[in-house]
């Protein structure tokens, strides 16, 4: 099992805040270029989950290996980051104060250092960069606009533009359809199923329409009380006995 | 909008330092501008460094460091220990033959026969000079390092640095440090081979310290514009969030502090020949504070702001004290308090805010239907771990 070229492996992963077991004796394998969507009810654990790959959390016991020869529990915030890791958060979490695309060349890839950034020059593929970005992302038109008077939904769209920026090879992305249109959500889907396979991704969601349409011919893990409940493609685990106990009950006894 | 706002400021900041550094000289030396005049609008100009400072550290970057005081008073004393070895054997004591070694007052007061080592470098203009800035520099580096690799922010860094300049001003009031105890260092005679009560003199450190004001602004305008000014201001907003943005915050914060620092002590040795006296009530947290609300009355977040605020208020001061002194302290708490409430940007946000007002107001009556509606969250940072 432990041969195959994981992007991401955490095993014996266990996490308590206050005596309440947040993870328990987690395992999650992942493969290089998998879109992998992670669902479970609240307090499941999949964004202390989330926490526990990124840093913002340590966990109490097991390991959490990126790639090859990368262990993620020693590290903090920036340097997992710097790995190639990034993160949308649940509330979109762009620099209001910023400009759109000041909040682009925040995020592209390069120096992080304090005598980069002093000396930093934004070249004309850069700039390139970020222009492609802004129509992947449809902000095409608001790039001297306030991050912080994006509409909700834009700013979803702007974090994932953070993300693209980054060029990371595995993306989190928490809740990317929460405040979304209809179609805002489909096209959100289409772009991180045009991102599967150049990079490895992990999607929380709630909503099932999304998850069909992401996870479609793809592995769902289903999270209960910290640990993984079942583990398969969409349908398969759409008809889990035990997943429709404590996850998709209600739904499915009224269709 | 911003670009015009930048013209009007460079505009501004011109014709200031046209009047700072040629007219107001040009005018002292024909009599026209009195000498106790440049003294006193040269100690605003050290403020103004001293604002700056503090605005670079809290607007920009989001720490309230109460700790400027300090750092502007090290570099003060780093610089006054050169002009009280100058002023030893033109003191009080030498003339009455008291002080055959030359030293300072305070010291044969004290009953030292001979110069402690650690004040001999000090002959060295040079050497004062690098102190002046290797000083707070190196105390702000290691304070810093301490306090932000524990990531302690916000109000318990405000504390810190508060308990940090009270430390220093309890260790330079006792005698055995030789550092003038109480009464700190006076009594200045020469500077650089000049009588430091000249009129010329005083005209030249005016100048230098215009020149040191200037300097400090564009730094920052500078600084601000890079890559470095949008890390820092997002540090300010959501400092959790630039971690997962790949910057060690840390890095950032403690560049700016260093920085803030020196910039500081550099204020501070130019405020001493000028003012003529620094002693360790300079270094208390009351003065930090003071700093502070001149920043936040010109406009935090500004770089003109903390000038405006500093060379204001204390003009103000000048003025109030000597008009009606009792009420000083009513004056500029009030003041304070009018500025937090009714101008959030300071006196040089006035404008901006009529405009914001002018424009809501036109778009109301254009389109009395339509609201512009800010989602509640606009600008909530990542909930701290």
């Amino acid at each position: 099992m432990s041969q195959r070229p994981f992007i991401l492996a955490a095993e014996g992963v266990n996490k308590s805040f206050a005596g309440f077991q947040a993870i328990r004796d987690l395992n999650f394998y992942m493969d290089p270029g998998e879109l992998r969507t992670v669902i479970g009810p609240n307090g499941a654990g999949k964004t202390t989950f989330l926490d526990l790959i990124t840093g913002r959390a340590k966990p109490d016991t097991g390991t959490i290996r990126f790639g090859a020869d990368h262990e993620l529990t020693g590290l903090n915030e920036y340097e997992i980051y710097r790995l190639g890791i990034g993160r949308k958060f649940q509330t979109p979490t762009v620099y209001a104060d910023h400009t759109v695309f000041e909040n682009l060349v925040m995020s592209l890839e390069g120096s992080r250092g304090v005598w980069a950034s002093l000396f930093a020059k934004i070249h004309n593929t850069q700039r390139d960069r970020i222009q492609e970005i802004l129509e992947t992302i449809h902000l095409g038109d608001k790039a001297q606009w306030k991050a912080g008077a994006l509409a909700h939904g834009q700013k979803q769209w702007l974090e994932i533009g953070m993300l693209l920026a980054q060029n990371a090879q595995l993306l989190l992305v928490d809740e990317p359809a929460a405040g979304m249109t209809d179609e805002e959500t489909h096209r959100t889907g289409e772009l991180l199923l045009s991102l599967a396979g150049k990079h490895s991704i992990i999607v929380i969601e709630h909503d099932m329409v999304f998850i069909r349409q992401i996870a479609a011919g793809r592995r769902v893990t289903v999270l209960h009380q910290g640990s993984v409940l079942c583990e398969g493609p969409v349908d398969q685990v759409q008809n889990n006995e035990k997943v429709i106990e404590v996850y998709l009950g209600r739904k499915h006894a009224h269709p | 909008m911003n670009r015009t706002l930048t013209k009007v400021e460079a505009t501004v900041v011109t014709l200031l330092a046209v009047l700072v550094l040629v007219v107001m000289p040009l005018l002292n030396s024909a009599g026209v501008v009195s000498n106790f005049t440049i003294n006193l609008w040269g100690k605003y100009l050290c403020y103004a460094v001293l604002a700056l400072s503090v605005d670079l550290l809290w607007g920009y970057t989001g720490l309230l460091s109460l700790g400027q005081a300090l750092f502007f008073s090290l570099g003060g004393y780093m610089f006054g220990m050169y002009l009280m070895l100058l002023s030893g054997p033109l003191g009080a004591y030498a003339k009455s033959g008291q002080n055959p070694a030359g030293l300072p007052d305070f010291m044969v007061f004290l009953g030292h026969t001979f110069l402690p080592w650690f004040w001999r470098p000090f002959y060295s203009p040079g050497f004062s000079a690098l102190m002046v800035v290797a000083l707070p520099g190196l105390v702000a580096l290691l304070f810093g390092f301490l306090a932000f690799r524990a990531r302690i922010k916000g109000v318990y860094f405000s504390i810190l640095t508060q308990a940090l300049t009270y430390g220093a001003a309890l260790m330079f009031f006792r005698n055995d440090l030789v550092m003038g105890g109480n009464n700190g260092f006076t009594d200045f005679h020469r500077i650089m081979g000049f009588d430091i009560r000249s009129a010329a003199t005083q005209r030249g450190l005016f100048i230098a310290t215009g020149v040191l004001l200037l300097g400090v602004y564009l730094l920052g305008r500078w600084l601000t514009a890079t890559k470095f000014g949008l890390v820092q201001r997002a540090v300010r907003d959501s400092e959790t969030r630039v971690l997962f943005s790949g910057y060690a915050a840390a890095n950032y914060k403690l560049f700016v502090f260093t920085l803030c620092a020196i910039i500081a002590g550099l204020g501070g040795a130019l405020y001493v020949p000028q003012v003529g006296i620094i002693n360790p009530s300079e270094m208390t947290a009351e003065k930090s504070l003071e700093a502070v609300v001149w920043v936040a009355v010109g406009g935090r977040g500004t770089l003109l702001g903390p000038i405006v605020g500093a060379i204001g208020i204390n003009a103000l001061k000048s003025w109030a004290t000597r008009a009606m002194p009792d009420l000083w302290p009513l004056i500029l708490g009030g003041l304070f308090i009018v500025i937090v409430l009714l101008l959030p940007k300071g006196l040089v946000g006035i404008p901006g805010q009529i405009r914001a007002l002018w424009v809501s107001r036109r778009k109301r009556d254009e389109d009395p239907g339509q609201e512009s509606i800010e989602p509640a969250d606009a600008d909530q940072p990542a909930t701290p771990a």
